[in-house]
């Protein structure tokens, strides 16, 4: 096998740990008095992460110059949007026991929840776009609609601001990473037009 | 040739449930009485036992354990399944020890108990330093099964080992300018370790407080114990308050100071967010939690397929508490 079906199968098996940790946890019965509250909260915890990962995957291209890491990259967004769906699943089924009426009615009562829904939206929109032939025939909105990410991301912060009660720990971490994230990309952004601008001053002499 | 097909409907579905929660629970209470009853013989007359006893073994002084051993049981009608002891013990917030659920179970190992002292003052005749032992020698025990709604809308149903505060308040004779009860958890970064986070909402130390009529309301209770064994340290060790109207976080734990005061005093929740926890927090179905429904609450254990949702009661279904507050707005102060 090449090496990059290897790593291929490799961080699909490794993406798939949680999973089939929780669903292990759940089976044996360990997840305590509140299993529903235990299983969304970790379902959504690993959609953070999988959109930290996938997003740090350019920057670790383009830095650490990991460049075997590009073709990867649609995996992790896909599994992002696997635990996103995971998360709202079990929000439905085991907290709301799936009541259609009522979620309607805490969609817009909780405003966290008005705020995590878009964002599911988005990496739904982006999951079915992810194919070879949708890249095709999107062509340059591929990229235009794909920065929804960023979008995605900031939004899934805010679900987690707004939920803020005891501790300002998690949002201020994941606050940190999203900045750190964004952040790079904006810096990339500023060169980009740096260089135009020196090129442009140049290119017309005085 | 007769063949016998086995009911299609399970017998859980024709009976209705309080019907067969009461009938089991008439079963453990009668096998607990019968062992009781064993029991007393056996030593020749202690009078008292709490019907609901964990097997647990929680670490406590030898005459406290013998205090919450002899507490007299509760003999009034419980319509509610208990919370197994397991989860009571293990799911919670205790935020002086982290802040997940199972933080407090994980990390209270560093609370001593005792030797515990309580220091009253204030406006009160009888003012000083006591310890748990004295205070506790004057008063009864008893056990007392209260449901606990969480602000967070899932709730509990629990025994406690406790006594009426009021008849603890009286004997410290507070005078006429005394209109709340200031309660405040201990303070000790090395006892409490997630005091000493950076990223807390909350100002150490926990502070709580009811109105007079509130504190001396029989149904008030100061527990010592749950499940007829000593509070373990995630549940309050070893003094805490059970305010069963009110949401959880008005039952202040592992409580070092009690002051009688003119002034309404500073709550916690209150002035980390005064606009989602109002200093009286009676639950109460009608006024939702700005970022959450209190319509309706989670009783755990919750299952997974058929979550355990049941409305929520106004004053947790504590009618005999509404006469405190008429005539005044529960929207406004909520």
């Amino acid at each position: 096998m090449r090496a990059v079906t290897w790593r291929r199968l490799a961080i699909f098996t490794l993406s798939l740990v949680p999973f089939i940790w929780i669903v292990y946890l759940t089976i044996t019965q360990q997840l305590g008095a509140d299993p529903a509250k235990t299983i969304v909260l970790f379902t959504g915890e690993w959609t953070i992460y999988f959109l930290f990962i996938t997003l740090a995957v350019s920057p670790l291209v383009k830095f650490a110059k990991w460049r075997w890491l590009i073709v990867h990259r649609r995996m992790l967004g896909l599994f992002a949007l696997f635990y996103a769906l995971c998360h709202v699943a079990a929000y439905l089924t085991f907290i709301l026991g799936l009541d259609f009426a009522r979620f309607f009615s805490e969609l817009v009562k909780r405003p966290y929840i008005t705020a995590g829904m878009p964002a599911v939206l988005i990496l739904i929109a982006l999951g079915v776009t992810s194919t070879k032939g949708m890249m095709r025939r999107l062509g340059s909105n591929w990229t235009k609609l794909h920065r929804l990410v960023y979008v995605a991301l900031l939004l899934g912060w805010v679900h987690v601001l707004w939920q803020v009660r005891s501790s300002y720990f998690e949002a201020v971490l994941y606050g940190a990473i999203t900045a750190l994230l964004l952040g790079v990309r904006l810096y990339g952004y500023w060169q980009k037009r740096q260089k135009r601008r020196l090129k442009a001053a140049s290119a017309t002499p005085k | 040739m007769l063949i016998k097909r086995p009911p299609r409907i399970a017998s859980s579905e024709i009976t209705p449930e309080p019907i067969y929660r009461a009938r089991r629970q008439f079963m453990r209470q009668s096998v607990a009485l019968g062992t009781a009853a064993i029991a007393a013989g056996a030593v020749g007359g202690a009078q008292a036992k709490p019907s609901f006893v964990a097997k647990a073994d929680v670490a406590s002084p030898p005459w406290l354990r013998d205090k919450i051993a002899g507490a007299a049981a509760d003999t009034s009608e419980i319509n509610d399944t208990l919370t197994p002891y397991e989860h009571v013990t293990s799911y919670n917030n205790f935020y002086e020890f982290g802040y997940n659920k199972d933080d407090p179970a994980k990390h209270s190992g560093s609370l001593k108990p005792h030797p515990w002292q309580v220091e009253i003052s204030g406006e009160a005749e009888k003012t000083g330093t006591f310890d748990l032992e004295d205070i506790l020698s004057k008063v009864e025990l008893q056990e007392r099964v209260y449901r606990l709604r969480c602000v967070e809308a899932w709730s509990m149903v629990i025994p406690w080992i406790g006594f009426e505060l009021g008849s603890l308040l009286k004997q410290f004779n507070p005078t006429s300018r005394a209109k709340y009860v200031a309660f405040t958890t201990l303070k000790d970064t090395k006892q409490m370790p997630a005091q000493g986070s950076a990223f807390g909402t909350i100002d150490w130390p926990y502070v709580e407080g009811l109105r007079m009529d509130e504190a001396m309301h029989p149904l008030t209770l100061l527990a010592v114990g749950l499940y007829g064994k000593a509070l373990p340290n995630q549940n309050g060790a070893p003094l805490r308050l059970v305010v069963p109207w009110k949401y959880g976080f008005k039952s202040i734990k592992s409580i070092v100071k009690i002051e009688f005061t003119e002034e309404q005093p500073p709550t916690s929740w209150n002035i980390s967010a005064p606009n989602e926890y109002g200093f009286y927090a009676n639950v109460n179905p009608k006024v939702d939690h700005p970022r959450w429904s209190q319509a309706t609450e989670r009783r755990l254990p919750s299952g997974l397929f058929s979550p355990n949702i049941i409305d929520t009661q106004m004053f947790n279904g504590y009618d005999e508490v509404a006469s405190l507050y008429r005539g005044m707005d529960l929207k406004k102060y909520f």
